[in-house]
């Protein structure tokens, strides 16, 4: 009870204080509580688990100023409505929900809580209190496409997608036609697994992708279970959303990293400093959301250094993974010579580009 | 020397004590656990057991979550419980609870923006029916064929988690979504929204029917014909088919009703809290039903109670996470402890020590 009287007059002296001083009633806080929840668990190797690296490099950053907490293995839909709302119960300055189903909760949740600040990863529900962030991985894709177009010799590249959305869908298109500029004779192997994450789905496919005679592997998935096939059967794979190296030590020729710790170092700076807006933000590799592992010293020094202009163009503006020509599937035309995809068109693909075979489940 | 000894009875005192027995060895086992981890343990069970219902931060909301948490296990734990004590097996709630989410959902989304009063009771009908036919595949085949319905209704969930990401991904996406898939969200659909009946309360219609299928159960199991032949068929299947029960039609009553409340789970569930048709609306509600089955000793007001319990300790077991950064792996091995203790100390139920006089040495 004492307690509690001793926090109320302190709040109240504060503020008195800071009126006295004519500071803004908004500006920033003392000490910032941040909470993440994660829809895996955060030993899962892949998206959680560098979500989580993220939130880490924010108490690393900010030390006493931020606290933080998080929840992981929280379902979508009513579950992770209740864990936001203890969350902000419990007084948490920002709530960070890193997967996309999240997207309605955190609507209703910010709708009860105003002066708490939520950010949600790759959805596109914005509200005052709410902003939006995601990471431009088409980048890495091109990146990844180019090494395996140069290192394959069946011609052969097996892709272990996830569901047909536009992310993922955006990805194979950027990973062939990459993979196509190195190697005409390319072609992709697609299969659809229908889950985020579940090793045992995931190695079935990449056993049957070897069988059909790939040496190469792609994933769109988060365990680390296609790596280590592909270590087995002794063929190149790429590590997704982190470091996959200790699975695949030959195999991995590079991983692209999903590196969270830039924006969360400076979304909770901004509430500290009392500069937080909703916003929405697409990053890549120019601001380092999206980074890659070490290339594999087994890899050939021309494609080491293909791979590295690729990163240094996309970096430097210089060059963007969807500019023309480039036809659909369907032989229509998409973007004319020079010109560059934009943003909207990107956010919602739901096409191959020309040369990939198959169709797009739905 | 200690020996297990065959009471001639089960014993009535231990029936009711082996539950409170089982919850108390958990706080203690939990509680070593939390130690190993590094975590006060008495904070950790407060904050898991104590804090929802109690702690003036979260109570108010928390609360009434625990009847929405606790709501759709009840439903299901309930309809598997007579299968359960008859030796019938559904293993496949969480497959008929994703079909008569489906159903009901497929009936609001395609009748989409309906504003009439009977769309909700149509829905409703609809989810029931939906997991009523689903669990009809493995009351066919084995009534038919003889196939075993643990494995028929278990393989059936992924068949129906595969329909669902189907119907998410293609007919039933939201045609203003982008091209996410899910679909339109129902919670802002009037007609078809199953609200909280008074704001803050937590109790919408599925909760009501819980409510009401405990006790309509507690009568069918208690005093009515249906409910002695299910207990004579668990307990001596032979004087079950002298006393004149139709084996066939006890598959097919028992696996319908689980697959109706099931599905009936799946319809409050899609078209309240949850909302939204997507690629993975189901979160395990049919499997962890079978432990709350087990943990209410087939019983339905111990199902009513286990429903409860195992809410809580979803919902302190998230305050521990955020609050003292306890692994959600160590809160379900909290809950597998549960199961674990009741099922070891439910020995005693049936058996008892005795101490014979051993040779020395």
């Amino acid at each position: 009870m004492t307690m509690k009287r001793r926090t109320v007059l302190a709040g109240l002296a504060g503020t008195t204080a800071a009126a006295a001083l004519g500071m803004p009633a908004l500006a920033g806080k003392g000490k910032v509580k941040a909470g993440y929840i994660y829809v895996g668990p955060v030993g899962d190797g892949g998206w959680s688990y560098q979500h989580d690296q993220g939130r880490k490099a924010v108490e690393a950053a900010y030390g006493d100023k931020v606290e933080t907490s998080y929840v992981e293995s929280v379902p979508e839909g009513a579950d992770a409505e209740r864990v936001m709302t203890q969350m902000a119960l419990s007084g948490h300055d920002i709530i960070f929900a890193t997967s996309f189903g999240y997207m309605d909760a955190v609507q209703n949740v910010a709708k009860k809580f105003p002066n708490v600040k939520f950010e949600h990863a790759t959805g596109y529900k914005r509200a005052p209190n709410v902003a939006t962030y995601s990471s431009r991985f088409y980048e890495g894709r091109a990146v990844i496409g180019t090494i395996a177009g140069m290192v394959t010799r069946s011609n052969k590249i097996g892709y272990i997608a996830s569901y047909p959305i536009p992310e993922v869908i955006r990805g194979i298109n950027s990973a062939f036609i990459h993979a196509r500029k190195k190697n005409p004779d390319v072609e992709f192997k697609i299969v659809w697994v229908f889950t985020w994450f579940d090793p045992s789905k995931e190695a079935d496919a990449a056993k049957a992708l070897i069988e059909q005679g790939c040496d190469v592997i792609m994933q769109h998935t988060d365990s680390t279970a296609p790596m280590a096939i592909a270590e087995k059967a002794g063929i190149t794979a790429f590590g997704q959303a982190s470091d996959m190296r200790a699975f695949g030590p030959n195999a991995q020729a590079t991983a692209i990293i999903d590196n969270w710790a830039p924006y969360y170092v400076d979304r909770v700076g901004k509430v500290l400093g009392g500069t937080w807006k909703s916003e929405d933000t697409w990053g890549g590799i120019a601001s380092g959301m999206v980074a890659f592992a070490p290339f594999n010293e087994n890899l050939p020094a021309e494609v080491k250094a293909a791979a590295r202009k690729m990163i240094d163009d996309i970096k430097s503006g210089a060059y963007h993974p969807f500019t023309g020509p480039l036809n659909k599937q369907d032989g229509t035309p998409w973007l004319k010579p020079g010109e560059v995809a934009d943003d909207g068109t990107l956010l919602g693909m739901n096409f191959y580009v020309e040369g990939i075979e198959g169709t797009i489940p739905s | 020397m200690v020996t297990l000894e065959k009471r001639p009875e089960p014993s009535e005192p231990w029936r009711w004590l082996a539950p409170l027995l089982a919850v108390a060895l958990t706080l203690v086992a939990g509680g070593v656990m939390f130690a190993l981890l590094g975590k006060d343990p008495v904070a950790a069970i407060r904050m898991i057991f104590w804090d929802p219902l109690f702690n003036e931060t979260f109570a108010a909301y928390a609360r009434p979550q625990l009847l929405v948490k606790a709501a759709p296990l009840i439903l299901i734990a309930l309809g598997l419980s007579f299968g359960f004590r008859a030796n019938i097996w559904n293993i496949g709630a969480e497959g008929q609870y994703i079909m008569g989410a489906l159903a009901a959902a497929g009936v609001a989304l395609a009748l989409y923006p309906l504003d009439a009063w009977w769309l909700f009771p149509l829905m409703i009908v609809a989810g029931a029916l939906g997991g009523f036919l689903w669990a009809m595949i493995p009351a066919f085949l084995r009534t038919r064929f003889g196939t075993n319905e643990i494995l028929v209704s278990l393989m059936l969930v992924y068949v129906a988690e595969a329909f669902q990401a189907a119907m998410a991904l293609g007919p039933m996406r939201n045609p203003e979504g982008h091209g996410f898939p899910g679909s339109r969200n129902l919670q802002d659909y009037p007609a078809a929204h199953n609200a909280e009946l008074v704001a803050g309360t937590g109790m919408h219609w599925g909760v009501v029917t819980a409510f009401l299928a405990v006790v309509i159960g507690y009568i069918a199991l208690n005093r009515h014909l249906f409910g002695f032949q299910v207990r004579l068929t668990g307990q001596a299947p032979r004087a079950a088919r002298f006393a004149g029960v139709d084996a066939d039609r006890l598959v097919v009553i028992c696996l319908g009703i689980s697959g109706a409340l099931a599905g009936l789970a799946g319809m409050f569930e899609i078209s309240g809290p949850s909302g939204q048709v997507s690629i993975d609306f189901n979160i395990g509600y049919g499997f962890t039903a079978i432990i709350v089955a087990f943990l209410g000793r087939l019983h339905p007001i111990g199902i009513l109670l286990a429903g409860l319990l195992m809410a809580l300790s979803y919902i302190g077991g998230e305050l521990a996470q955020f609050g003292l950064g306890v692994p959600a792996a160590a809160i379900k091995a909290l809950q597998g402890m549960l199961l674990f203790f009741l099922l070891g100390v439910d020995v005693f139920t049936n058996y008892r020590l005795r101490w014979k006089p051993g040779r020395a040495g």
